[in-house]
């Protein structure tokens, strides 16, 4: 399985890695191995093949789950919390196996030096992978204290049922706590994770029911430390000079300019400038009194208003395609056939909590605090950018402000690291919004074509091609024997990595949007229209689902002024959606509003409800501000949406009316729910646009 | 430096600082409560919302300067003797917390809102929590949380009343 994995993400690396030239440099004081990025930002990224994107299996229980003497239950993971509620899932799933009240169950994540390497915290793999994982493990614990048990009790184990964290057998019982000190009890636990028997979908009774934050308490005290709220003794307060545009390069600055400001201290290592002091409004301060007088070296950079010319430009030849059938041939000599292209925007992800982290160098040994998705990868990162052994590293991970792909690099852990051993004391860095928006990742901005010929209601060809955002569900999901699937690179004006679903948002907004164009020349309704060439069963389980909720025929046929009903679905990850929807359609300029959505979702059984409810409705409504309003405006390689004020996402207000639809499938394999509720929000609403307008947005966000 | 003097969480305090630094720095730097979450620095995303003298009031802008001689609550200050209050209880009970970093800011914007409409409608809820930004987004859970922290405040007066009437 983890073979699998590693192969796919090979095979598909654009989908969770940045494509940008590692970074190496020996330490802050060698001059000359340091080289920087044309954003004048120090990244060092999954430099070496060992660095495995999936993690790596445990050989000793122990690793992955601990039962104390005082009957503790730890569950070790390198999976990181940053909302979408693995935290949770995971210890659920050691309860579910354990029989014991999830209450518990203690859930270590994410530290390098205690858990095991989970690898990258995205893509859904948390439950189709560590979930399993920790079930396996967890099971096989059990079967540990059931022998455990039979030797106490002199029975067969088959006499033995464990619930409540006893072993019961004959009216007599044992709990964990006496099990796990039974002699030979640590000793086994040694052995590796086998294949324990997994309890079925059908008895479960903690997976399956809804569980709310673990640590929840301590969120809604503002106890729970984030990473920006690490503090350590002796901790000073660090910021980072920014070049003004993309591309700039340093020509001269005056250092002694950080004097003026009280405990401050100036720190330059090539192009690379911070100021520390005892609190952030100093550094802030030194980094600005530095900056007045700073020269800079600036250079071209095409602005967003280009931005689909110039991918268009630079795309990289014909790329990378999937075909079968001869969908040239058969489009060179249709009667009915149509084309059309599509582009979306670079949008971020701009998760509540900036880029943050806390570096302290002890004895030549590096921590750091920090809110990433991708520890170990971090960890690898940091050794490399110091010239250090990854075991002289430790990277801690507490649960983090969000991430939703945004967070796979560790740029913050670095430039924390870095000035930490300049000074020789811990020195916390958190991101200004201003930083965040311009110095992060995007997702990818798109420019997609499709082509397609009917002979009536069916789809006889396919051409579809994505330009610079990647394969992310790009294959087509209906049926069509001539089809040709491509992905295009091309130069990237900004920084892009992953994101929630990544390109099948983009490519999912394309191919949905132009199956209703299909639809409309074939002269069908959209749900017949789709029925007519998709077989898969559980996409058309979803989309009849969401149909008949939304009373979707009868309302598309019933046309209202200023009113517009679209649908969209799609698949991705192994999760299958649809939507209905209806807007308010949009003006020149202006995109729709959405005043109602029914979204059906399946991901196979169902783990934790309320945390898909949380998980699905948060898509949706990140959805909706792709869909939207959201888009990254740059011009001189200046990002000038780099506030909130400038960069609107979705507010309470947005929130349309909303009804969700979970099929519960216990007879599947379990998929992650994260991600592919995403996709479906901007066609349907696209394909509503329309309807009630009859003028076409192709473009994401939508305007006219 | 000046010295700056204003009630945080119910106890009087001093700080040497200068003047226009912000206050959510002076919280979190010199008090330790690192509850109260920066998000924008521009007044726009409210994660970093506290009450000023019984308001709602963002941090990230407000200098110690406009503080002085006022009354500061922050999240830690929010909940009394170590229990929850029927807003905390609420945001748990609805699964309105996912990465919870906005969470405390929501947390005081909603007690504020419950403190002068015990009873909000839906739209009232939208329109009073507007400006503080969820990513996540838990827009729907927070509302149902808010609706939910309504009915409990009203049960835990009643029962009050009950309690007092009883004596």
């Amino acid at each position: 399985m983890l073979e699998q994995n590693r192969a796919a993400a090979l095979a598909d690396p654009e989908r969770y890695e940045l494509r940008e030239t590692p970074v190496r440099f020996a330490g802050v004081d060698r001059r000359g191995f340091i080289q920087l990025t044309a954003s004048g930002l120090l990244i060092a990224v999954f430099a070496t093949e060992s660095d495995a994107q999936w993690g790596r299996a445990v050989t000793s229980l122990d690793a992955r789950l601990i039962i104390g003497k005082d009957g503790r239950i730890t569950v070790l993971n390198g999976k990181v919390e940053e909302g979408q509620g693995a935290l949770t899932q995971l210890g659920m799933a050691a309860a579910e196996e354990l029989r014991v009240p999830v209450s518990r169950i203690g859930v270590v994540m994410a530290d390098t030096d205690r858990t095991p390497d989970d690898g990258l915290t995205a893509g859904s793999r948390t439950t189709p992978s560590t979930v399993p994982a920790v079930r396996q493990a967890a099971a096989a614990a059990r079967e540990i204290l059931v022998a455990a048990a039979a030797a106490k009790f002199q029975v067969d184990q088959s006499a033995i049922t464990v619930k409540d964290g006893a072993a019961h057998a004959s009216g007599r019982r044992f709990t964990y706590a006496q099990l796990a000190a039974s002699d030979g009890f640590t000793e086994s636990m040694k052995r590796a994770p086998g294949s324990a028997t997994l309890t079925a979908p059908a008895e479960w009774t903690v997976l399956g029911k809804s569980q709310t934050r673990l640590n929840g308490g301590d969120i809604v005290t503002g106890k729970y430390q984030f990473p920006s709220d690490i503090t350590r003794p002796g901790m000073v307060y660090g910021c980072v000079l920014r070049p003004p545009a993309y591309g700039a390069a340093l020509q001269s600055i005056d250092l002694e300019a950080a004097k003026t400001i009280a405990g401050a201290t100036a720190i330059r290592d090539g192009e690379f400038v911070a100021a520390v002091g005892p609190n952030a409004h100093a550094a802030r301060r030194a980094v600005r009194a530095m900056s007045d007088s700073a020269k800079w070296q600036e250079k071209p950079h095409p602005s967003s208003t280009v931005l689909y010319d110039h991918l268009k430009r630079t795309a990289k030849g014909a790329g990378r395609g999937n075909t079968s059938g001869e969908p040239d041939k058969i489009l060179a000599s249709a009667s009915v056939k149509l084309q059309a292209e599509y582009n979306a925007a670079y949008v971020q992800h701009a998760p509540m909590e900036p880029r943050s982290a806390v570096a302290e160098w002890t004895a030549g040994k590096l921590t750091v605090w920090t809110g990433t998705s991708n520890p170990f990868a971090v960890r690898s990162a940091l050794a490399q950018a110091f010239g250090i052994q990854p075991a002289a590293v430790r990277v801690i991970v507490p649960d983090f402000g969000g991430g939703f792909g945004g967070k796979h690099t560790g740029e913050a852990a670095i430039e924390a690291a870095r000035m930490a051993k300049q000074v020789n004391r811990p020195v916390w860095l958190r991101w200004s919004r201003q930083e965040e928006f311009t110095w992060a990742y995007s997702r990818p901005a798109a420019v997609i074509t499709c082509e397609a010929a009917l002979d009536g209601s069916k789809l006889t060809a396919w051409k579809m091609a994505n330009i610079n955002s990647g394969t992310a569900a790009l294959d087509i999901p209906y049926e069509v024997a001539n089809r040709d699937t491509r992905f295009i690179e091309a130069d990237s004006p900004l920084r892009q990595g992953s994101y929630r679903c990544l390109a099948a948002a983009a490519n999912n907004f394309a191919r949905e949007s132009f199956i209703d164009e299909l639809a409309a020349k074939a002269g069908l309704d959209p749900l017949e229209f789709r029925l007519a060439n998709l077989t898969n069963p559980r996409l058309r389980a979803v989309l009849i689902a969401a149909a008949e909720r939304f009373n979707f025929k009868a309302r598309w046929r019933r046309k209202q002024a200023g009113r517009g009903v679209g649908l969209a679905c799609g698949t991705d990850k192994g999760s299958v959606v649809a939507a209905c929807v209806e807007v308010e359609p949009g003006g020149a300029g202006q995109p729709p509003r959405l005043v109602e959505i029914v979204q059906a979702f399946e991901c196979g059984p169902i783990m934790n409800p309320a945390g898909l409810r949380s998980q699905v409705e948060g898509c949706i409504l990140m959805g909706l501000g792709a869909a939207t309003r959201e888009e990254m405006v740059f011009e001189n390689g200046r990002v000038t949406s780099n506030m909130f004020s400038r960069y609107r996402v979705p507010r309470f207000a947005d929130t349309p009316k909303m009804d969700l639809i979970f099929l519960d499938r216990k007879d599947t394999e379990p998929a992650g729910a994260g991600e592919t509720p995403i996709i479906a929000v901007a066609p349907a609403m696209a394909n509503a646009q329309f309807h009630g307008s009859g003028r076409r947005f192709r473009s994401m966000p939508l305007k006219g | 430096m000046p010295v700056f003097k204003f009630t945080l969480n119910g106890a009087p305090v001093s700080v040497d600082t200068e003047g226009d630094r912000p206050l959510i720095d002076v919280l979190r730097e010199e008090f330790g409560l690192t509850g109260t979450k920066f998000g924008c620095g521009e007044g726009q995303c409210r994660a970093c919302t506290v009450m000023l003298d019984g308001r709602p009031s963002f941090s990230c802008v407000n200098t110690i300067r406009m503080v002085s001689g006022r009354t500061v609550v922050t999240i830690e200050g929010v909940s009394k003797d170590g229990r929850l209050t029927p807003v905390q209880q609420a945001f748990l009970d609805e699964a309105a917390i996912q990465c919870g970093y906005c969470t405390p800011g929501m947390v005081i914007a909603a007690t504020a809102l419950l403190d002068r409409d015990p009873r909000p409608t839906e739209d009232a809820i939208k329109s009073a929590m507007n400006m503080h930004i969820c990513r996540c987004t838990g827009y729907p859970r927070i509302v149902e949380a808010v609706k939910t922290a309504a009915r409990l405040k009203a049960m835990a007066q009643a029962r009050e009343v009950n309690h007092v009437g009883a004596e």
